[in-house]
């Protein structure tokens, strides 16, 4: 199935990202090209893993897999099929966490065979306007198991908007993806985690601006 | 003395070959400036020369290839520009979270804007949006219900629409002048002269700029722009306009004139009105979508001024179809 997956990302995925979203990538040398690597992105939208595949070069493609939620992503057959084969993703089961049962397995087996995850930290969608929800911890758990792969921070402006949560028609609207330096574990979850939070933060500051009233 | 079009001879599909090789010519001297220059000047700004060049070849051959197919791949080519640039100006334009449905529905101005085009109905063009979308958008607004901020919307809203899709679209209207009422260059000579002669206006406003400009004009808006820039440009517009239009348009005596002396401070004023509102919204470009030229928008400011303009001039001095 890897050549249809392929075939549906670099031609028909990634035209459109550039024709609905424009899909501009502030700092595209940061995105790892090969693996074992992690990508850590803001979360608004399902938006954001489709136009994060559409900016990785045509050789990383097949390496990258998106980690979620296995509850949603897994709910029905059809969903199902298409998020493992084609969206790639690496299941991760969130009900079960906190159970003794090692959730992070599939994720951390995927990071040692040299794969390209994307993990959105913050867990699930959060509004566009608003800050950032505090980032969850697995990722700093991942990496510890693999020191060797670099964290890229990348910053999703605008996909909040296109799709937000709980809307059903994607609108067309400018998107653009800021990714920073890459960062490299030191050997302190904490430290770790404040690293990754200020690197999104600092890619925010420089994204165009969102003028997106909340009025209620 | 004016080139006199009838004594050259030509048939009209040579005007066009002339100048589409024109064209091609100062690309080539472009691209060569870009591989050229930075070899003396060193870090003197011409690093983002070379895209920008890259991009030119992009954009004219895109168009090139447009105005050949006719006026069916033109109106396409601007009903995508038209999109693009619409979609850059909503993705920018202070918003309220309510209306992300009515922005989905502006998109659709564009397919019934430009079928007004392709079933040739000008009427029907002429009023849809400055009238009907200008009232029915307010009024759907109001069905949404949230009453904050209502004016405000509606105003930029319209804006976009007005600039993006309906001036744009004017370009597509040219190209269904009938053969009869162009016989210099047919259609594709119309719109083969705006281009020419707004982007050249753009081009000749820097290169001026660049070598003479002293005094600024709007420092408030575009601290760059120098009178110098902006009278340098028009003066070498005017002079390219008098010397060509002959040999692309029906435009003589008063209307030739009248395009030549108003176009150029026309696209000035889209550069510098988009530069405001750019200014207002805290972004240099407004998107990244052109390589070294910035947003789509970003190149089509000055043409969302010109196009009505030439098309009321023209279709006032020169043409019996409008």
């Amino acid at each position: 199935m890897t050549w249809l997956r392929f075939l549906l990302i670099t031609a028909i995925l990634r035209p459109a990202a550039r024709f609905m979203l424009g899909a501009d990538i502030v700092g595209q040398e940061n995105l790892p090209k090969s693996g074992p690597a992690i990508v850590a992105a803001n979360h608004n939208s399902h938006v954001d893993t489709l136009l994060l595949l559409s900016l990785f070069s045509p050789r990383a493609l097949a390496r990258v897999r998106p980690v979620a939620a296995a509850d949603y992503f897994l709910a029905n057959p059809a969903i199902s099929w298409f998020s493992r084969n084609i969206i790639g993703i690496v299941p991760v089961d969130r009900a079960a966490a906190g159970s003794g049962v090692d959730v992070l397995g599939g994720a951390r087996e995927a990071l040692a065979r040299g794969d390209i995850l994307i993990i959105f930290p913050e867990g699930s969608r959060g509004v566009a306007s608003q800050d950032m929800a505090p980032l969850k911890s697995g990722v700093a758990r991942l990496i510890e198991a693999c020191p060797e792969a670099p964290v890229t921070p990348v910053w999703i402006q605008g996909a909040g908007r296109v799709l937000p949560k709980g809307a059903h028609i994607p609108v067309p609207l400018t998107c653009c993806a800021l990714a920073g330096p890459p960062i490299r574990w030191q050997g302190d979850r904490i430290a770790f985690m404040a690293e990754l939070k200020a690197g999104l933060e600092a890619l925010r500051a420089e994204a165009p601006p969102l003028k997106w009233r909340d009025t209620d | 003395m004016l080139i006199d079009a009838h004594s050259l001879s030509l048939n009209p599909a040579a005007h066009m070959v002339w100048g589409f090789a024109a064209v091609f010519a100062f690309l080539i001297v472009g691209t060569s400036a870009a591989v050229i220059l930075p070899r003396f000047k060193a870090g003197e700004g011409f690093a983002d020369l070379g895209k920008r060049m890259v991009s030119w070849w992009v954009i004219i051959a895109l168009v090139a290839g447009a105005l050949v197919g006719g006026w069916p791949a033109t109106s396409a080519l601007f009903a995508v520009v038209s999109f693009l640039a619409l979609r850059e100006f909503l993705s920018l334009a202070p918003a309220r979270q309510e209306d992300r449905l009515i922005i989905f529905l502006i998109y659709l101005t564009i397919p019934i804007s430009y079928f007004f085009v392709v079933i040739n109905i000008y009427m029907f063009y002429l009023v849809f949006i400055p009238v009907y979308v200008f009232l029915a958008l307010p009024f759907l607004m109001a069905c949404i219900g949230q009453t904050k901020g209502f004016l405000t919307s509606t105003a930029t809203f319209h804006w976009g629409v007005m600039t993006c899709v309906y001036n744009i679209g004017f370009i597509a209207l040219l190209m269904r002048v009938p053969r009869w009422d162009a016989p210099q260059a047919g259609a594709v000579g119309l719109v083969f002269l705006l281009l020419v002669a707004t982007e050249g206006n753009d081009v000749f406003q820097y290169l001026t700029g660049k070598l003479f400009g002293r005094h600024k004009i709007v420092p408030a808006v575009s601290p760059k722009k120098t009178w110098e820039g902006f009278l340098g440009g028009w003066l070498l517009t005017a002079a390219m306009i008098v010397l060509i239009g002959p040999l692309f348009t029906p435009l003589h005596g008063v209307g030739l004139w009248t395009v030549a002396l108003t176009l150029p401070p026309a696209g000035f004023a889209g550069d510098i009105t988009f530069s405001a509102i750019k200014r207002d919204i805290g972004v240099k470009d407004t998107s990244g979508f052109i390589p070294g030229h910035g947003g789509v928008l970003d190149r089509l400011d000055s043409l969302t001024f010109t196009s009505p303009l030439y098309f009321h001039l023209l279709a006032y001095f020169s043409l019996a179809t409008y």
